[in-house]
């Protein structure tokens, strides 16, 4: 009843609507004006409106842009991104001036120039000097964008020092487990059809380089001032490994490897202080769509001294001491359990529960 | 020589005494081969594909902006899909897609150049009809099919496509990867294929007709420049959609028939897949050698009827007119070398990576001189402010900040961490979804009573305008500063990251300007409608344009112009020109004893 009442309304209203435009369209035409012809209050009224929207819209933009700056990232944790950070401060400035620039003519131009009778307009078809001027020095502008970007983007590819953590990632629906290359800092081998309820990346434990290796769910930690390198592995579908406060992306792509390196400058504790919030943590989340759960694929990360790093490293069971401690149970079920600690595997439960309720 | 245009045509004999047999309800207004008729049947049809589109989004958005709150709304519109008014994951991805897929190419491919190109051509050029009114008809009715079959996928069981406009495999690939992945995306792709059927017929035609039926004295180089948009939409589209339709062809072997041409080392629900030697990149490298040329089909010919609506109302000549055709052609060269620009982080070679950044922020060169061209037509200009020109104007706006950010995303370094993040998302959506949607709206206003023959109101008009540039800027340029915030795309909500709950207000205004946007759009709903039925008549000449189109009778026939095809004696933007009577030439005016061309 009520939804007929609403579609009443709502047809009703329409046809009064329609009628109401009819009615001035007649008394246009018995005065002989056409209703839908641009008058010169039009032109005043849009021409004004146009100022006033016009400027309030490029104040918005500055302001929300001042205003909005507590929210944005912290400055960058990583080596790196205090570049990347820089590079975009310039590029910044420079985009705002040609926005300003822009706009500013582009408003006063439609205000200022609005249709008049007597007003004849200029016959300007073609200036060959003017045409030079803005296109050379877009050109010259965009040189240095141009050259500036690519100098950094250089610097941020270019291969790792030799002294480095190598971690991967590996990323599978819904959920992130980190591995850590372990004393011989070489990752074991590993293949999609060894994949089994105890052994989730599908590790080669006939490699010797495998025995060492670390799983971690959860939360992973990092070595401040350390370079790390970070392998990235896919099992199923694409997924994109996102650390935002390290300006840190990469796809995790089933069937390739790829790798990104950065070094941490500053530790979660330094964080916390520089962001006056003692609940902060560095975060890594899915960036690419995989799936139902995409929204709540993420794992924390903390950065530590060397020391704390390596004791929690250390409180970590290897590959082959996971191994061993599952052999005499000999069953699946108990390997299972013994690679997540028990208290882990409910957090993800957890987080699986939540994401299939919605 | 463009006399004999329908020298193939069943009606030809009839053109040149002004009257001509009647003809059915079927081949008049169904299955019509009349470039106008056609022009109105892709208008309408992306009208109400964008209605769908539009309604999309706004109930993604009531999620956005009050993610897990009940709204029985969307639970009678959803179903299943939202027990107890919430929407689950899966319907929101599936919705983000279609809303993608709909609006890039129903509405901004098929309906702008379907609607646009098929309008202007003949009537700009000079030409009875399309080279081939034949092809035009199957062009539309492939559009239509595949329309029918993309709005179809939405009712099977598991879903619509889910996996991003982009359809990327693996996601798209594996049914257990997704519901939507399922019928959903088998229909989505017989639905692509079809589409680029229909760009592929249309296309074809439109260069056609241009390069051959242009009437006498119409030389290139007195092309309006909206056919000269139109025409270099088409190269780009007939170069590029192939590409998309191998890509989907593979993608249609691998779900389908065991390949691997994008598929290897799966393990997926616990099980190992047989797929070997297969790169899901291959896949990203196919679409975006379609896509990034697509993003320029959709903007020229958003930009070509700019150019044209603002030349008309600034009562000047188009400032550059030769550097606006240069730019169009460089915008259009660079397109094919820039999709890398889409796959920064697919661990690319870096040294490719540097390739791209450069050729990228090329493509800014030829915008800004699009942009300071538009400026100096406006400078000094006795503007008319027709809602058309509202629209061209807040479309170089939208033209100018979108672009701006795509200079930053085109960096590497920087796209590193704004990649698909909200930053991409206000970047496209200004650039490219709000600019093309304006240079439509642009293009329906200004064009409106050469189609119907009855004007749209004006008043109806500009209140559309200006809550449509509000609302527009309102939902997008906050999400910037989402992007910025490290916040990622197609995110069914925020809620499980501390770091992200500062924003829920902002989402929520956000949401708030979406539904006034789409409110807005009802207002030209409403208008379209209204005014084809009892809308005032329209003059013949309503804007005072130089252009053919408006020498034709308002009254439509089949071949445009009754007796003989009028010939052109200049350029199409002698406007006030010094020495002429009136604050116009047409085109069809001889030049004077001792007068010059314009440019």
């Amino acid at each position: 009843m009520i939804s007929f009442l609403t579609f009443l309304v709502i047809v009703l209203g329409l046809i009064t609507f329609g009628r109401i435009i009819r009615i001035f369209e007649l008394s246009a035409e018995l005065r002989g004006t056409d209703v839908n012809a641009v008058n010169g209050s039009d032109n005043k009224t849009n021409s004004l409106l146009l100022l006033i929207m016009g400027s309030a819209f490029v104040f918005m933009v500055f302001y929300l842009t001042y205003a909005m700056k507590d929210k944005m990232l912290p400055s960058s944790a990583s080596e790196h991104g205090v570049e990347i950070d820089t590079l975009f401060a310039v590029n910044w400035y420079i985009l705002f001036a040609a926005f300003f620039i822009t706009h500013a003519l582009l408003i006063y131009f439609a205000a200022k120039y609005y249709f008049k009778k007597e007003h004849k307009p200029v016959f300007f078809a073609h200036s060959t000097k003017l045409e030079l001027i803005w296109t050379l020095i877009p050109a010259a502008v965009l040189s240095v964008i141009i050259v500036y970007g690519i100098s950094k983007w250089n610097k941020i590819v270019a291969p790792a020092g030799d002294d480095v953590l190598v971690i991967e990632l590996y990323a599978k629906q819904f959920d992130w487990t980190a591995r850590y290359a372990g004393d011989d800092n070489e990752l074991g081998k590993a293949s999609f059809r060894l994949i089994d309820g105890s052994n989730p990346l599908g590790i080669e434990y006939t490699d010797p380089q495998s025995a060492d290796d670390i799983l971690v769910r959860n939360e992973f930690h990092l070595p401040v001032g350390k370079e790390v390198v970070f392998k990235f592995h896919s099992r199923d579908v694409i997924h994109s490994a996102y650390m935002p406060h390290f300006r840190a992306q990469m796809n995790c792509v089933p069937g390739m490897t790829t790798q990104f390196h950065f070094k941490p400058i500053k530790t979660t504790e330094e964080m916390r202080v520089e962001t006056a919030n003692d609940k902060f943590d560095y975060i890594l989340l899915c960036n690419k769509i995989c799936g139902a759960s995409h929204f709540n694929m993420q794992m924390n990360i903390i950065v530590e001294d060397e020391t704390s790093f390596r004791q929690w490293l250390g409180s970590k069971k290897t590959v082959a001491e996971e191994l061993k401690a599952a052999a005499p149970a000999a069953t699946v079920e108990v390997k299972t359990d013994s690679l997540a600690a028990p208290a882990d595997s409910a957090k993800v439960h957890a987080v699986t529960a939540d994401a299939t309720k919605h | 020589m463009s006399h004999d245009t329908h020298a193939h045509h069943d009606h030809s004999h009839d053109h040149d005494h002004g009257h001509h047999h009647e003809e059915g309800f079927i081949s008049k207004y169904v299955f019509s081969q009349d470039h106008k008729m056609i022009s109105k049947q892709f208008l309408i049809t992306a009208i109400i594909m964008g209605c769908i589109a539009m309604f999309m989004s706004t109930f993604f958005r009531l999620q956005l902006g009050w993610p897990g709150q009940s709204f029985p709304i969307l639970e009678t519109f959803l179903g299943r899909w939202a027990p107890g008014g919430v929407m689950t994951p899966d319907i929101y991805l599936a919705l983000v897609t279609i809303h993608g897929t709909i609006l890039v190419f129903f509405v901004l491919t098929g309906g702008l150049s379907g609607t646009f190109s098929n309008l202007l051509i003949p009537f700009q050029i000079g030409a009875r009809d399309m080279a081939s009114g034949f092809l035009n008809m199957l062009s539309y009715w492939f559009f239509f099919v595949s329309s029918a079959v993309m709005i179809a996928s939405l009712f099977v069981t598991g879903g619509p496509a889910s996996a991003g406009w982009t359809v990327y495999p693996p996601l798209s690939a594996l049914p257990q990867a997704m519901p939507g992945s399922g019928m959903g995306m088998t229909l989505w792709l017989v639905s692509m294929s079809l589409f680029i059927v229909s760009a592929l017929l249309g296309g074809l035609n439109y260069i056609v007709t241009v390069v051959n039926l242009r009437t006498k004295g119409m030389a290139m180089t007195r092309l309006p420049l909206t056919i000269w948009a139109f025409l270099v939409t088409a190269i780009l589209g007939v170069l590029s959609f192939p590409v998309l339709f191998a890509a989907a062809l593979l993608l249609i072997f691998d779900r389908s028939f065991g390949t691997s041409f994008y598929l290897s080392d799966i393990n997926i629900g616990g099980m190992a897949l047989d797929h070997t030697g297969g790169s899901p990149i291959l896949f990203q490298h196919l679409f975006w050698f379609l896509g990034h040329p697509e993003v320029y089909i959709i903007l020229l010919p958003a930009l070509g009827i700019n150019s044209e609506i603002i030349a008309t109302n600034s009562r000047k000549p188009i400032f550059g007119y030769k550097a606006m055709i240069g730019s169009i052609l460089a915008i259009a060269f660079l397109s094919f070398i820039v999709w890398g620009h889409h796959m920064y982080i697919t661990g690319m070679n870096p040294f490719l990576g540097s390739v791209f950044v450069f050729t990228t922020i090329l493509v800014a060169i030829p915008s800004a001189v699009k942009v300071f061209n538009y400026l100096a037509t406006l400078w000094k200009g006795n503007i008319v402010f027709t809602p058309a020109m509202l629209f061209a104007i807040g479309m170089v706006s939208t033209f100018i900040t979108g672009g701006l950010t795509g200079i930053i995303l085109a960096d590497a370094a920087l796209d590193i961490n704004l990649h698909d993040t909200y930053f991409v998302v206000a970047h496209f959506h200004i650039v490219m979804g709000a600019s093309a949607i304006f240079g439509m709206f642009a293009g329906v206003y200004h064009w409106f009573p050469r189609m119907y023959g009855k004007m749209l109101n004006k008043n109806l008009g500009y209140a559309h305008f200006w809550l449509t540039i509000t609302s527009m800027y309102g939902v997008f340029f906050p999400m910037h500063f989402l992007g910025l915030a490290g916040i990622p795309r197609r995110y069914y909500e925020n809620t499980n990251f501390p770091l992200f709950d500062q924003f829920t207000d902002i989402n929520q205004m956000i949401s708030m300007f979406a539904i006034l946007g789409a409110a807005a759009q009802f207002i030209f709903f409403f208008n379209f409608f209204y005014s084809i039925f009892r809308g005032t008549k329209a003059p013949q000449n309503p804007w005072g344009s130089t252009t053919l189109e408006w020498t034709a009778p308002m009254k439509h026939m089949h071949g445009n112009w009754p007796g003989k095809i009028p010939e052109v004696h200049r350029w199409p933007y002698d406007y006030n020109k010094p020495g002429k009577a009136g604050d116009f030439t047409p085109q069809t005016e001889p030049m004077a004893p001792g007068e010059e061309e314009s440019h």
